[in-house]
Formats: structure tokens, sequence, C-alpha cells
């Protein structure tokens, strides 16, 4: 008997190469005659461009060539999910180009480029280049930039509006708050955020001027669909005349998705230069103003209920600041992958959401790990905490009192939140939230907090306790549900794999999705080793090349283990029944007869009929022998298109304690239960969860992207911009529970993001409760020592 | 305008004509194919790019390559010995300290050099010597697991040619 591997907590079959250093990321490829390109950014927010003088960076030592916008025949880059949905759509979509043509509009947009021999001398020459700005006012604040007078950014959006964006049930909502025996509202700054993926991202272009074809190195989530944007939409160039591979990619969280002009930019060059490579790397700085930022929400709160604690209305109005222009799937995620989600894990009747989509001079805004559903999560988690502290009731008993109980799933929304423009529906597939809150409510001793806090204000402490009962949504999603007419979404959502066994026996995997850290090589290994009967040693994980893997949508959204997987699953199941057809040949019995156990295709009642996979592949691969009509090889390849998204959710619990002199804020524990389904591997699940815990723990505690009025990056580089060290966080206490989900074979149902959605809300809810004393019932974040004091200082204040 | 330097390379002389400008990151990667230390910011701050000069662990952005001239470097290539991994390595392999790997050379030696020092840290030790290198992928939980792990199975074998006492590994 073969060792169970599917489940097991296995080592990572990719780490070898990466504790070595023999990682392969894309500043690590050096090819024969490479030349490095530079990109000239705009030291202005906003500004018209009315000249572009680049002849004495043309005579500079070293320097290839040198590009304007002007130069470069290309579209701007396209949007792929313009928001769709209910009433006040307007979509007025403004896209960057490849460079600049006419006027910039944040500090860091592409002006012009620099090609030359060596990285030093292409940013020698970009100092030699003239740009004459027209410098124009700036709005960086996503409320200000729609109010009357403020600066416009471009004539077909008036007051600077992307959309109107509505969904839920308005008149109900309406009514739920004229009903309300409580009402509580509140502004909610949910902030912007820089990713900082610690591989930034580059690009490598090839153009072979003898097959008129191109190859493209990224560092990218989606290589299909970078070639099939590039070339579709942006280039003109055929899509079968490029190739892209993404190399080792050194983190994502999201940024890694879009398509970006310099992909663009070094296809072009390459022609240009008559062939040779052209290598783009971002410097960290560079990553900070040009690639994209996440969050950046305003958000006017209302929350109607009942003084027994029952939720019974949400109404909520978004400023969602998308940058100056958008980037790919920018608007959807601030809309669908928003609104959609306000709930929570709550029944609560009625809910109405609008979200105004908004140009401002910053960098655009787009899915960051989460993508919508922290932000959708910190604004009901939030809701549950200050409707607690208004009725007088206990934060977990609220929640407790307002879960969708365990026997009403599959869940419709009844303010239609999961339903698309032409009825299509989405459900809650699964839960059984008390579990989780009862098993993290344990962990922390919960009913016994008060003693603790005692016991730290004698420190001069004050601690807090902070819950998030979070739900997440992953494996979007249905091609038809985000594909309906309305909707906006630009493209299907299925993911692909193939599978051959080759006559050795060894099996190579092919698969569409493309992975930035999160093992994938293993649990694909361990998924197809399950399902084929074969060593794990015996395969191999193929992704990230257009060439010789099927199109893909890639890896975001935490889609692959309930996506990606079950398309494996569907190819495997599909060589396991032509081999079963083979087997029968080879046996002389009929295929009815033919038992599977592992790797072995036995004879029903014949315990010595018997052959193997290894023994099937080798004769149908030779094919001497077929039967008739049968095509040789066991080759297959399988496409799933999920009939619904997955719903984790889970209870985290922060506790913090605040020095009441200086305002410092340390969490002290982190308690995380989760559900997230069946798990692959359970080694790879706590990484996750331990990773995305930390990032949102950042943006609660430390994190925020801050420009200032004039549209310049003020946390422009990371000595300004803080990211989580090691010494400022405590090791996290992790526990699950597990309700396997329905909607795939598996019952999995994603973990990239559910650590990040979870803890943002329940650190925050952990720094209001401990200043809760002082009379502070919010603060945003992140929770600086500055802020804290001073919050502290004015409720003092306030009271004597 | 260059300048001629000697160093030992994980164990290797190695001479180069350099330009003063040039990082000593920047000669590891570009000149000597060093890929496995890699370049995180422009600040110093992510350490990526740590790698040991004369047995301390530095952060060879801040670095002229230059000023190691008659150095010893040590790189992540140079962690392994006959094929064997170094005790962090093998540390952070089994307790899954890495996930997309880009920080994970430059840990490697911020670690490596915690040990050098130390065999029985504590977790708050072993946060602080790592609180130059930056992580985004796993929160640092699983870092210090390997790290502590890392210590433990050095503390065992350092104890084991005293002979077969018990409590080498406590």
């Amino acid at each position: 008997m073969t060792t169970e591997v599917l489940g097991a907590a296995i080592k990572r079959r990719e780490d070898p190469k990466f504790i070595t250093g023999a990682g392969n990321y894309l500043d690590d490829i050096k090819l024969p005659g490479m030349t490095h390109a530079a990109i000239l950014r705009s030291p202005y927010a906003h500004a018209n461009i009315r000249s572009v003088d680049v002849s004495a960076a043309r005579a500079m030592p070293g320097v290839v060539a040198v590009i304007t916008g002007a130069d470069i025949p290309y579209n701007p880059l396209p949007m792929a999910w313009p928001a769709g949905g209910s009433s006040g759509l307007q979509n007025n979509v403004n896209m960057p180009r490849v460079l600049a043509t006419d006027s910039v509009k944040w500090t860091g947009e592409g002006v012009a480029a620099v090609i030359a021999e060596t990285e030093e001398q292409a940013y020698d020459a970009l100092e030699a280049i003239l740009v004459d700005y027209e410098p124009l006012p700036t709005v960086v604040d996503a409320e200000e930039a729609t109010k009357p007078g403020a600066p416009q950014l471009h004539e077909n959006a008036p007051n600077n509006i992307v959309f109107d964006w509505t969904v839920g049930d308005k008149s109900g909502t309406e009514k739920a708050f004229a009903d309300a025996e409580v009402v509580v509202k509140q502004r909610l700054v949910n902030q912007r955020l820089i990713p900082n993926p610690m591989e930034g991202r580059g690009d490598i272009g090839l153009y072979n001027p003898g097959t008129d074809e191109y190859t493209v190195w990224m560092s990218s989530q989606t290589p299909h669909i970078q070639r099939l944007l590039l070339t579709a939409f942006v280039t003109g160039i055929p899509e079968h005349k490029v190739r892209v591979i993404a190399p080792d990619v050194g983190g994502a969280f999201g940024t890694k998705i879009f398509c970006y002009a310099d992909m663009a930019l070094v296809m072009f060059a390459s022609k240009l230069i008559g062939g040779r490579p052209v290598k783009w790397v971002e410097g960290r700085r560079e990553n900070y103003q040009s690639t994209t930022h996440g969050r950046d929400h305003i958000t006017y709160l209302e929350v109607a209920g009942k003084r027994d604690g029952e939720v019974t209305g949400l109404r909520v109005k978004t400023y969602a600041n998308l940058g100056g222009r958008l980037s790919t799937i920018g608007p959807g995620v601030p809309t669908t992958l928003y609104g959609r989600v306000l709930s929570g894990c709550y029944k609560i009747p009625n809910v109405f959401c609008e979200v105004i989509g908004v140009y401002t001079n910053t960098v655009f805004v787009d899915a960051y790990r989460g993508a919508g559903r922290p932000e959708a999560t910190y604004v009901v988690e939030r809701a549950m905490d200050l409707f607690a502290a208004e009725v007088g009731l206990d934060r977990a008993a609220i929640r407790r009192k307002n879960f969708i109980p365990p026997e009403a799933f599959p869940y419709d929304n009844p303010s239609g939140l999961l339903t698309a423009v032409n009825g299509s529906k989405l459900y809650i597939d699964s839960g059984n939230y008390e579990p989780a809150l009862n098993k993290a409510l344990t962990a922390v001793n919960y009913y016994e907090i008060d003693k603790a806090k005692k016991e730290a204000r004698k420190r001069g402490k004050l601690l807090g306790v902070g819950l998030s009962t979070y739900l997440e949504v992953c494996g979007v999603a249905p091609s038809k549900w985000i594909g309906a007419v309305g909707e906006g979404w630009g493209a299907a959502m299925w993911e692909s794999a193939n599978i051959r066994v080759h006559l050795t026996g060894k099996v190579v995997v092919t698969v569409g999705t493309s992975p930035q850290g999160q093992g994938h090589e293993t649990t694909y290994s361990q998924i197809i080793a399950h399902e084929l009967g074969v060593p794990m040693d015996d395969i191999v994980i193929q992704h990230s090349d257009t060439q010789g893997t099927p199109f893909g949508y890639g890896s975001y959204g935490s889609r692959t283990s309930n996506v990606g997987s079950t398309a494996a699953i569907k190819a495997a199941g599909k060589i396991k029944e032509k081999a079963r057809r083979f087997a029968a040949h080879m046996l002389e019995a009929s295929v009815d007869d033919i038992e599977i156990d592992g790797p072995n295709y036995r004879v029903k009642g014949s315990p010595d009929k018997v052959k193997t996979i290894q023994e099937i592949a080798f004769a149908l691969d030779l094919a001497f022998d077929p039967p008739e009509g049968m095509e040789p090889y066991l080759d297959e390849t399988a496409y799933w298109d999920t009939p619904n998204c997955t719903f984790p959710f889970g209870t985290h619990i922060a506790i913090v304690e605040i020095d009441e002199e200086t305002g410092g804020v340390e969490l002290v524990r982190y308690v995380a239960v989760d559900d997230v389904g069946n798990e692959i591997n359970p080694l790879i699940v706590g990484g996750q969860i331990h990773g995305g815990i930390a990032q949102g723990v950042g943006q609660a505690l430390w994190e925020g992207a801050v420009y200032n009025d004039d549209g310049q990056l003020v946390s422009g580089s990371m000595m300004d911009y803080a990211l989580p060290r090691a010494a400022w966080l405590p090791s996290f206490e992790l526990d699950k529970t597990v309700t396997p989900s329905p909607v795939n074979p598996l019952g999995v149902k994603g973990v990239g993001e559910a650590g990040t959605i979870g803890s943002t809300a329940a650190t925050a809810n952990a720094v209001i409760d401990a200043l809760s004393p002082l009379g502070i019932r919010h603060l945003d974040m992140p929770y600086t020592a500055q802020k804290v004091w001073h919050a502290i200082q004015t409720a003092k204040g306030g009271q004597a | 305008m260059t300048e001629h330097i000697a160093l030992v390379v994980n164990g290797q002389q190695r001479e180069l004509d350099v330009e003063p400008r040039r990082l000593l990151v920047q000669v590891l990667r570009e000149d000597l194919d060093l890929t496995g230390t890699h370049v995180g910011c422009d600040t110093s701050q992510c350490g990526a790019c740590t790698v040991h000069v004369d047995g301390l662990a530095v952060k060879s952005c801040t670095m002229l390559a230059v000023q190691a001239d008659g150095s010893a470097v040590r790189t992540i290539e140079g962690m392994a010995t006959d094929g064997e991994l170094h005790p962090i390595q093998a540390a952070f392999w089994e307790k899954h300290g890495l996930q997309c790997g880009f920080c994970t050379p430059g840990m490697i030696m911020a670690a490596a050099d915690l040990l050098q020092r130390t065999t029985e840290p504590s977790d708050e030790e072993i946060r602080h010597a790592i609180e130059g290198n930056f992580c985004r992928c796993t929160g640092y939980h699983n870092i210090v697991e390997a790290i502590r792990e890392a210590a433990a199975v050095t503390r065992a074998a350092a104890a084991a040619p005293v002979g077969e006492k018990a409590g080498g590994a406590r």
C-alpha cells in the first residue's frame, strides 16, 4: 500500500532550490546581448505634457534607444472588469498608455524610456531627458474628489466619478431603518496599502526577427491572460506569435495579476532595436509609485437593529479610490468583490450598498490580498462591535445571535447581494459558524478577560480583545455568473489541466494556474498521486509558460485549490477511464469488470489478473496492440468551471495591550480558528494563514500609503512605509473546524486570503476595545503610537 | 575607471576589476553569477541581500565591492557542504519557513549569524536577529520555528562528539 499523501503535511518540493539560492526569479535571467530599460516617471501628480526632448539622452554613453509615448502605436491598456451591476452605471474608463502622451495623472506615471547596454547607463540617461510639464491642481482623497470645485482629471468623468454602483434591497433597507429601535452610524476609513511582495515586478522582452515571434518573461500571476491582453487589446500582435513565461515569482499578493505598461514596452523596445532582449526590473521606490496599491475606501456605515441585538439592516456608502487611471480589474474589486459580501456570515435581512468609484491623482488601486473582502469584513465586523456597544450586549453574543444558522445552507442572500443582474445566483455553499467561535473564545478564555484587563491596568496597560467572525469567498467564479450580462467581467473563470502518463510511467501534469509561493507543485502532486496511485516523485507539475500549458486564468482569489485542482482531478478521471478500458483489453475482460485500486487495474474476482497504470501506459503509449478505435497514449485535458464559489469562514481573536503613557500598541496574542474545508496539505495551509494574518495585522497597526495634497507619495520607500517586522509580531495560535465544501470533489475552499480577511478587523476591534474605557468608540487605522496617544489625550481632556 | 579586488567567495579565490560605485551585491549577482543573493529594496531595509563578510552578516547592498577587497564572503550558494544542507537550510525546509523564497537566502544568512553567536536563542532573540529582514509571505511564524529547530539541531551536533551524555539536546 502506498502511504496516503492527500491531506498530509508534506514538505514542499519547491524548497530545495530556494534554500540553496538556485531559484530563478526574473532578475536572475541573463540572455546574450541583453539590454536594460529604465522608465522616466512623472514627478508631478497632475500635469499636461507640453513636450519631451530626448535628444541629449540619445547621445549618452551606452544608450541604444530612447522611447516616448508618441513613438508607440499601441492602444491603451485594457479594462477587463468595468463595474457592472445596478443603477447609475457610468464606467467612465480611462486606461494608461504604454508611456503617457499628453498628460500625467499621478507621480510615477511613465513618460519616456531609455534602453541601454547597462542598467546604470539607462538610469544615467533618464536624467538627460527634458520634459516640459504644465502642472495642474491635484486631488488625492476620493471623497474630496467628487465635491464641486475639485480638480478634474478626465473630461469624460465629471466630478471624477468612474461609476456609481449599487447592490442590495434599497426600499427594504429604508424600511428597516425606519422601523429600527436602534441606529448606529460611523464613518470608516480603510486606508490605502502598498502590497509589497519581496520581489518587485519586472519583464524581459525578446523579439525574434527570423520568426517574427516574441517571448516575454514577466513576474506575473497570469501569464495566459497577459498574452491575451497584450496581443488582442494592446499591441495587435497575433496571440500565437507571443509566448509568455512567468519564472519563479517572489510573492505577488494581487499586484502581479494585472496588465502593465512595461510588459508592452519591453516587447516594443526589443523589436525596435532589432531583436536584442530588453530587461526592465523595477526598484522598490518605483514599485511604490507605479505598481498597484490596495484598499483606500471611505465608508459611511449605518446599522439598524433591535435592542435585543438583532441586526435588521445595513446601509453602506463607500467612496473607492481607484487612482489616476484604472488598473486591469480596479472597478471590480470595490463592487462585486466588496458590496456583494457585505453582510458577512450574518443573516441581516436588509442590505443596501452604494459604491462610488473615483479618480484621484494617485497610482491605481486594484486587488490586494483579499481584494474587497477584507474591506467588507472590516465594515461588517466594526458594525457588529459598534452595534453591540450601542445596545450594551456582549460582542460574541451579538455575533452568535445574528449568524446564519447551519441549517440555512445553501444560503440565498435575501437582499440579492449574490444575484447577478440577469438573475443568476450564487449561494453561500456551506457553513457552521458557532463551533469556530466557541473554540476561539475558549482559547483566549474570553469570558474571564476582565481579569486580564484589570491585571494589565495595574501595569499601565490597556488590554483589549477583538473578534472577527469573518466570511471569505474563494474560487471566483462560475463563468455564467461572472459573465452575466451587465456584470462587467470580461472573461470566463474556469481552469484547466492536462495529464500525460509517459511510456516510463512518469506523469507530467500541466496546469493553467500560476503560483507565487503557494507551493502548487507540491499540492497538485499530492492530488494527482492520490488520484492515479503513482508515487509523488514520479509526477512533475508544469505551469506558468503559455507554451506547453493549457490556457488558464492564473492564480489569485484563492482559486487554485478549488477550481484548478478540480480541473486536475477531472483530467485524472479521464486518464483512469481510458486506462480502465485499455486494461480490459489487455486482460481480456469486460470494462465493467475492471476495478481500480490505486495504481492497480484488476479484474473483479480475479485478483491475479491485474495491470498497473505504469504497465498500461507503457503498452498504450507504444500502441502496438490497441483495441479498435482507441487512440494511443494516456493524455487527457480537462476544464473545470465551478458551479458556485466557496465560502471559508472562521473566528479570529486579537489581544492587544496599549501603553497608556506612549500610545504604543502591542499585539500580545493572536488566535485564529479557520474553516477552509478539507486540507490538501496542512503545512501549507498553516503557512498561508500565518502570512495572511501578518498582512492584516500590518494594516491595522502600522501600514499606510500616504500622499500629500500635491500628490507626492510621502510613504515612498521601505524606510517610510511600515512593513511588519519579525520583532513586532507574536507567534500565532491556529486551530480549525472542518466543514467541507460541497462545491468540489475535494471539499476544499481556498486559504490564500482568509488570514488577511479576518485579521484586520479582529486587531482593530481589539484596539478599540482597549480604548473603550476612555469613551472612545472608533478610531481609524493604522493605530500608530502617535495616533493612539492623541486619541487617549483627547479622550482624557474631554473627561476632565 | 576600475579597481582590482580579490575576494574569497564561498571558499574560492576570485579576482576582478570593478567600478568603484558598484555594490557588493551587484558584483555577486552580475559579475560572479551568484544570483541566490537577492535585491528587494533600495534603502537597505529588506535584508534580502544579506551575506556573510568575514563571518558576519552584512547587507551586501550597503557595502561597496571595493570595501570587500581582501575579505572572505559567504553567500547562500556556499551554505551547503558536499551536498549536505546547512542545519538552517534543512530547518527552513522542514518547518515550511519559506513560501515565495525571495527573502529566504537573506533570512538564512541572518539566522546563521545568530547561531554563530548563540545556539540557545530565545524567541525574542530570534525575532530580534531577523528584524532587519523582511518576509511578506510567512508572517515570520515558521521562520522562527525553523531557526529554533536549527538551534536545537546545532546544539545536538555540538554535544554529540563529547560522548553519549544525556541532555545533549535539551
